[in-house]
C-alpha cells in the first residue's frame, strides 16, 4: 500500500466499490474478489488485520464498520456469481417458454373442503361447530332419537356392534341428544363426524361415511325458520338460483319430517343420468324436532321447538366435482388426490 | 311397494296420469322411484267369440269352430277340450305374431284350413295354463284388442313408504292420499259376479265356534284379535282373466283362485289373510298360542324352524300350522283337492311380529304389513270382501256367519288439536276450516271443541298418536311448497366451538403447504391386539376390528399407490384411533400420520429432470413441524431407529422413520410420522422487538467423538453462552481421514440487545464454550 490513507478513508473507498460488483463480468469479478478479501493482500483483510494497531478510540468504529462491508462484499460477489452462472449455462436469447420450476403442493380431501365449507355457511346463522364420540350406546344413538329398537325405523340403520348396548354410531345425531343435555337453548350447532353402516363397498356406498348433522332449539323455531334456514345454505352452497323442494318425509326423530332436492346441478332441472330424469337430487333428511326427543333429553317441549337436518357429505362431494364411484374418496390414490390442489 | 295405475284409476274413477300421480305422491311423502309401462306384446290378438262349435271331419279329437272376431265369422281349427259355445276366446288370425314371435299363417290341418287360432294363456305368456285355450270374461265385442279388454297395459309405480305409513302397502291407501289430492273419493272396484255378502261376523271373547270349527285366543297381547269363515264347495282351480291382470299388473304371479284371492286382498286392503284347506286342520280347531319353550315346525319354504315363546302360533288340534304372520306351514295349504276353506283374518301385534321374524330371519309380505301395523277396526269389511270374492271366483258358501273372536275390542283413538298450536309449529297460520278439511280429506274426523279440535284416528293409521302428528298432517296436505321461506331474526348458539378444530385446520394448512395430500381411510382394520376393539358383527374378517394407529393404513395406501406404478407418495391423514376402555365404550383419540416417498420435489430440467428423493432428515423436519402444528407439547428426540415426540411426563405422543414396506424395486425408500393431535389453545405470538445492534458470526468445526449427539453439544454450547448466543445452526458434518470421530461445523451467532458486542467478549464467550465442551464432552475444535 504506498499511500496508507487513514482505515476510516480507505473503509469509504471500499464501499464505493462494492457498487462494481453488480456489473462486473467474470472476469472482474475474480479481480475484485482478490483485491479486497485476497487473504494475503486484499484491502479490507488488510484493514481486519490492523485493527489490533488501531488507538482504541477508532478500533471499535472501524472494526465494526470493516466487518459490515466484510459481509456485505461477500454477499454481492456470490449473488453475482450465481448471476453469472445462469447466464452462462444460457444462450443470450432465452426461451421463455421452458417451463417454471415448482415445488410440491399437496390437496385437503374433498370432503373436508366440502365439510368447511357447509360449517362455515351455517356459521353464517349462528350455528357453532362441535363433534362427539364415534363408539356409542345404543340409548344415544336409538332411543333418545325416538327411535325404538322394536321399530321398523330401526331397520334403516344397518348397525355394527362393539358390545352389549354399544356400537359405532350410524348417524352424528347422538350429539343431538348429547348437547341438549348439556346446554339449555338457544342451540345451533353442526356436527361434522363419520359415522357407520353394515353396508359393503359398491360405488354408492361405503361402511363409513361422513355426515353433518345440524340441530337448532329455541323458543318459536317454526316451520318457517326451518325452511329459510335450508334454504339460505342451499343457496349459498350451491348459486342463488337453485332451485329447492321439501317433501314430506319420515324420520324418528322429526315430525313433520322432509326430504331436501335441489335442482339437478348437471342438467339443471331437464333431467339426466344423475338425477335419474327428475331434475333433482336429494341431498339431505330434516325436519322439525320431535317432541318425544325433547322429552327425552329434559327440555320442555312445548316451550321450545326447533329444527334438525343430516346430510351425507361423500354424496354432496361425488356431486360437486362429479366423482362416479364413492370408493375412490378413500383409496388415497395419489392421482386422484391430486386433483384437488387448490 | 308396487302399484298398478290401472288398479288406482279404477278406485278414484279416473284415469289417471303416472307421472303427474307420481310427483303429487313424491310431495306427499310416498316418492315414486320407477315408473314402468307394462304392455304384452300382444297387439295382433283380439277377442272372438266361438259361435259354432263342429267336430272336425278328419280328427277325433279336434273341432272346427266358427268363430267372430269382428270381421266376419272364420273357421279355425282347435284342439282344446274346454272350447265352448258363445264364449269368448284371445284370438290371433293368419299373420299375427305372438309374443314367442311365432308367426301364424292360415294352413291345413287334417285337410281343414284354420284361419288362425285360439289360444292358452301359455300361447300368450300370460301364465302357465295350457290345457285348454284362455276363456274371456268380457263384455268387449269381438275384434277388441285383448289388450283392452283385458286391462293387459298397465303401468306400475314402484313407492318408497316410511316405516310409519304401513297404509300406503294396499291400493286403497294409496288411492286414498290421491284423492286427497285430486278431491276424488275412492271407490272399490265392484267384483264380477260376486254374490251378496253374507251376514256380519259375531264377535265373542276369547273363543267360538264357526261352522264346525272352533277358534280360540290364548295369546291376546300377541294376537288382539283374530276372525275366521269357512267357504264350504269352492272349485279350486285358475282365477278369472280380470283378477289375474290385477295380480301380474303388480308382478304378481297368479297361483290359484282362492289364493289369487287373498292376495288381491293383500295388495287391495293391506290385510294379510291366511286360507286353510279345512280337510287338513285337524281336530276342527284352531288356537292362538305362544309356541312352547323348544318347539319346532317345518314352514311353507321347507325349513324346520326353531320356535321360541316370543313366537305366536296357529295350531290346529294336533300342534302348529302357521307361524302367525310370517309364514305358513306347508301341510295346510290350499290344493287343487280343497273342498273346504277356513278364511283367517287377523291383527297380529307389530312388535311381536318383528321380534319373530328377525329371529326367524326371514320376512314376506304378511310379516312387512304386520310389523308395520295393519287396521284392526276394518278388519270386518275385509274379511266379507274376501268371503265374497272368493265365492265368485272359486264358488262355494258360506254357511254361517264368520266368527269374530276379539277379547278385548280397543276404543277408537283420539287425539286432540289446538289450532293455536299448528301455527305456533308451523309458523303461519292455517284456517280453522281449512285444518278440518285437510284432515277430513284423508278420514280424520274432526269434531271442533273450545280451543281445540277432537280428531278421530282411522284405524288404518296407527302411526298417529299425538299431536304433532296430526300438525304434520295439516302440513303434508297443504303442501310444504305452500309455507313461505322467509328468514326471521335468531339468536346465536351459547354452544361453545369444539377447541380441536382450529387445530385440525393449521395441520391441514402446514402439511398440504409442504406437499402432502390429504388421505381418508376407513377405521376398520383387520389387526386384532390386546387392547383392539373387536366389531361383533363385522362385514369381513379382513374388518373385524377398529384401528389402533393410522399409519399402517397409510402403509397400505402407499403400497396401493407402487401398484399404480406411482412412485412419489405424500399422504397425511389424521382420525380416530380406538383402544378398549372400561365399561365397554372404547377410548377414542385423535392422531396424525403422514407417509413420504419418491421425489423431494418435481423434476424440472434444469437438474435434468431429477431431484432428491426424500430421507430421513426430511420426515424428521416434517415431524417437527406437524408437531408444532398439532400443537404438541413436548419435544422430538431421538430413538432407536428414528425418533420420537414425547411430552413433558416424558410419555410417546408420537414418532417417526423409515417404514416397513412391501415395496417394489423401483420405488424409494418410505419414511412417516404418526403423533397425537390435542385440542390446547396456541397462544398468541408474543412479539420479541427486533434488535437494533450488529450480529456477530463465528463459525467453528468441532470435532465430535462418537457416542455425543450434536444436540448434547449444542444444548452445552447454549448453556455455557447464555443469552448473548442468539443462534446456533449446524451447516456441515465430515467424516474420514483425519478425522477421530466426525467433524461438525457450527455458524454461532452472538448479539447482545442493548449494546454492540465487542470483538473480544465474543472471542471469550467462545472460549467458555470451548472449554466447557472439551471438560464435558471431549469435543474439541478442529485444527485447520
Amino acid at each position: 500500500m504506498p499511500n496508507p490513507a487513514s482505515p476510516k478513508a480507505e473503509l469509504e473507498a471500499i464501499a464505493q466499490a462494492v457498487d462494481r460488483v453488480a456489473t462486473a463480468d467474470a472476469a472482474t469479478l475474480a479481480e475484485l474478489k482478490t483485491e479486497y478479501l485476497g487473504r494475503k493482500a486484499g484491502r479490507l483483510t488488510g484493514i481486519l488485520r490492523s485493527i489490533s494497531g488501531l488507538p482504541p478510540e477508532e478500533r471499535r468504529a472501524v472494526g465494526r464498520r470493516a466487518n459490515e462491508l466484510k459481509q456485505e462484499l461477500e454477499a454481492a460477489i456470490s449473488s453475482r456469481e450465481a448471476a453469472l452462472e445462469s447466464e452462462v449455462a444460457r444462450p443470450s436469447d432465452v426461451d421463455w417458454t421452458m417451463p417454471g420450476r415448482h415445488r410440491w403442493r399437496g390437496a385437503k380431501h374433498p370432503v373436508a373442503s366440502v365439510v368447511d365449507e357447509i360449517c362455515e355457511i351455517f356459521r353464517e346463522l349462528g350455528f357453532t361447530r362441535v363433534s362427539g364420540p364415534e363408539a356409542e350406546t345404543e340409548d344415544y344413538n336409538f332411543t333418545k332419537l325416538n327411535i325404538p329398537l322394536d321399530h321398523p325405523a330401526a331397520d334403516e340403520h344397518d348397525t355394527f356392534y362393539l358390545g352389549p348396548g354399544v356400537l359405532l354410531r350410524t348417524h352424528t345425531s347422538p350429539v343431538q341428544a348429547r348437547t341438549m343435555e348439556r346446554y339449555e337453548p338457544p342451540i345451533r350447532i353442526v356436527v361434522p363426524g363419520v359415522v357407520y353402516r353394515r353396508d359393503p363397498f359398491d360405488p354408492s356406498h361405503s361402511p363409513m361415511f361422513e355426515q353433518i348433522e345440524g340441530l337448532v332449539v329455541d323458543e318459536g323455531v317454526s316451520f318457517v325458520d326451518f325452511k329459510a334456514g335450508i334454504d339460505y345454505f342451499v343457496k349459498h352452497f350451491f348459486t342463488a338460483d337453485t332451485a329447492v323442494r321439501f317433501r314430506p318425509s319420515f324420520f324418528p326423530f322429526t315430525e313433520p319430517s322432509a326430504e331436501v332436492d335441489v335442482q339437478c346441478q348437471i342438467c339443471h332441472g331437464s333431467g339426466c343420468s344423475t338425477c335419474q330424469q327428475t331434475g333433482w337430487l336429494e341431498i339431505m333428511g330434516c325436519g322439525m324436532v320431535h317432541p318425544a326427543v325433547f322429552e327425552n333429553c329434559g327440555i320442555d317441549s312445548e316451550r321450545y321447538t326447533g329444527y334438525a337436518f343430516g346430510m351425507g357429505m361423500e354424496r354432496i362431494t361425488m356431486l360437486r366435482h362429479g366423482i362416479p364411484d364413492i370408493r375412490l374418496l378413500f383409496e388415497n390414490d395419489m392421482r386422484f388426490l391430486s386433483q384437488f390442489v387448490e | 311397494m308396487i302399484v298398478s295405475v290401472n288398479w288406482l284409476s279404477a278406485m278414484l274413477g279416473r284415469e289417471l296420469d303416472p307421472d303427474d300421480a307420481a310427483e303429487r305422491l313424491a310431495m306427499l311423502g310416498a316418492p315414486v322411484e320407477a315408473i314402468e309401462h307394462v304392455r304384452p306384446a300382444l297387439d295382433d290378438v283380439v277377442i272372438g267369440v266361438v259361435e259354432k262349435v263342429e267336430k272336425h271331419p278328419n280328427a277325433d279329437r279336434l273341432t272346427l269352430c266358427h268363430v267372430d272376431a269382428g270381421k266376419g265369422v272364420v273357421e279355425v281349427v282347435c284342439g282344446a277340450p274346454n272350447v265352448r259355445e258363445g264364449a269368448k276366446y284371445p284370438y290371433a288370425a293368419a299373420g299375427a305374431v305372438l309374443p314367442g314371435g311365432l308367426e301364424l299363417e292360415a294352413r291345413k290341418i287334417r285337410g281343414v284350413v284354420s284361419n288362425g287360432m285360439l289360444c292358452s294363456a301359455r300361447e300368450l305368456e300370460l301364465g302357465t295354463e295350457h290345457e285348454g285355450i284362455m276363456e274371456v270374461r268380457t263384455d268387449a265385442a269381438p275384434g277388441t284388442p285383448l289388450l283392452e279388454a283385458m286391462q293387459l297395459a298397465d303401468t306400475r309405480m314402484d313407492l318408497e313408504v316410511t316405516p310409519n305409513r304401513g297404509d300406503l302397502l294396499g291400493h286403497k291407501g294409496v288411492a286414498r292420499e290421491l284423492g286427497a289430492a285430486y278431491g276424488a273419493p275412492v271407490k272399490l272396484a265392484v267384483i264380477p259376479d260376486a254374490p251378496a255378502e253374507g251376514p256380519a261376523p259375531r264377535m265373542v271373547k276369547e273363543r267360538g265356534t264357526v261352522d264346525g270349527v272352533e277358534i280360540s285366543i290364548e295369546d291376546v297381547e300377541g294376537c288382539p284379535r283374530y276372525m275366521g269363515a269357512v267357504i264350504r264347495g269352492v272349485k279350486v282351480g285358475p282365477s278369472p282373466a280380470w283378477l289375474e291382470a290385477r295380480l301380474r299388473g303388480i308382478g304378481q304371479r297368479p297361483i290359484n283362485n282362492v289364493v289369487d284371492a287373498t292376495n288381491y286382498i293383500l295388495f287391495e286392503l293391506n290385510q294379510p289373510l291366511h286360507a286353510f284347506d279345512l280337510a287338513k286342520v285337524r281336530g276342527n280347531r284352531i288356537v292362538v298360542r305362544r309356541a312352547h319353550p323348544g318347539e319346532q315346525m317345518v314352514t311353507l319354504d321347507g325349513e324346520k324352524r326353531e320356535l321360541t315363546p316370543e313366537m305366536t302360533m296357529i295350531c290346529d288340534g294336533e300342534g302348529p300350522t302357521a307361524i302367525a304372520g310370517v309364514m305358513g306351514g306347508g301341510d295346510s295349504e290350499v290344493s287343487d283337492e280343497t273342498n273346504d276353506v277356513l278364511l283367517e283374518c287377523a291383527y297380529f301385534d307389530p312388535k311381536r311380529i318383528r321380534a319373530t321374524r328377525r329371529k326367524l330371519k326371514t320376512s314376506t309380505e304378511a310379516s312387512y304389513r304386520f310389523e308395520r301395523g295393519t287396521d284392526i277396526e276394518g278388519m270386518t269389511d275385509v274379511l266379507r270382501r274376501a268371503v265374497a270374492l272368493i265365492r265368485a271366483v272359486a264358488g262355494g258358501e258360506e254357511r254361517e256367519a264368520a266368527i269374530d273372536v276379539y277379547p278385548k275390542p280397543r276404543k277408537a283413538q283420539a287425539v286432540f288439536l289446538r289450532p293455536a298450536r299448528v301455527e305456533h309449529v308451523l309458523g303461519t297460520p292455517v284456517p280453522q276450516e281449512e285444518i278440518e278439511r285437510l284432515l277430513l280429506s284423508v278420514g280424520f274426523p274432526v269434531a271442533p271443541k273450545v280451543g281445540r279440535l277432537h280428531v278421530q284416528v282411522p284405524g288404518w293409521r296407527p302411526d298417529v298418536t299425538r299431536e304433532v302428528d296430526l300438525i304434520e298432517e295439516v302440513a303434508r296436505l297443504k303442501g310444504y311448497d305452500s309455507f313461505p321461506v322467509e328468514l326471521r331474526p335468531l339468536r346465536p348458539s351459547v354452544v361453545p366451538d369444539d377447541p380441536v378444530e382450529p387445530v385440525k385446520a393449521r395441520v391441514r394448512s402446514v402439511l398440504t403447504a409442504l406437499g402432502l395430500n390429504e388421505a381418508r381411510s376407513l377405521s376398520l382394520s383387520s389387526q386384532a391386539g390386546e387392547d383392539a376393539v373387536r366389531l361383533l358383527n363385522p362385514l369381513s374378517v379382513e374388518d373385524a376390528h377398529l384401528r389402533q394407529d393410522l399409519l399402517s393404513g397409510l402403509v397400505r395406501s402407499a403400497e396401493r399407490n407402487w401398484a399404480a406404478r406411482e412412485r412419489d407418495i405424500r399422504l397425511f391423514e389424521m382420525g380416530t384411533v380406538f383402544h378398549a376402555g372400561g365399561e365397554g365404550v372404547p377410548r377414542e383419540s385423535l392422531w396424525l400420520a403422514a407417509v413420504i416417498s419418491g421425489a423431494s420435489a418435481p423434476p424440472h430440467w434444469s437438474s435434468s429432470g431429477k431431484s432428491p428423493d426424500y430421507d430421513l432428515w426430511d420426515v424428521k423436519g416434517m415431524f417437527e413441524e406437524a408437531a408444532r402444528a398439532a400443537g404438541a407439547d413436548g419435544s422430538v428426540v431421538a430413538a432407536a431407529a428414528g425418533w420420537e415426540l414425547r411430552d413433558a411426563s416424558g410419555e410417546q405422543r408420537g414418532r417417526a422413520g423409515m417404514l416397513e414396506a412391501d415395496r417394489p424395486a423401483w420405488a424409494a425408500p418410505l419414511f412417516g410420522f404418526e403423533l397425537s393431535v390435542s385440542a390446547a389453545e396456541q397462544p398468541y405470538v408474543a412479539y420479541r422487538g427486533l434488535a437494533t445492534t450488529p450480529p456477530v458470526e463465528r463459525d467453528v468445526a468441532l470435532v465430535v467423538p462418537d457416542g455425543v449427539t450434536a444436540q448434547a453439544v449444542e444444548s452445552a454450547m447454549r448453556e455455557v453462552a447464555g443469552a448473548l448466543l442468539v443462534d446456533s445452526r449446524v451447516f456441515d458434518e465430515y467424516s474420514g481421514e483425519g478425522v477421530p470421530g466426525r467433524s461438525v461445523a457450527w455458524r454461532l451467532v452472538f448479539r447482545a440487545p442493548d449494546r454492540t458486542l465487542r470483538e473480544e467478549e465474543v472471542d471469550e464467550a467462545l472460549r467458555g464454550v470451548l472449554t466447557t465442551l472439551k471438560e464435558r464432552l471431549g469435543v474439541e475444535r478442529r485444527e485447520a
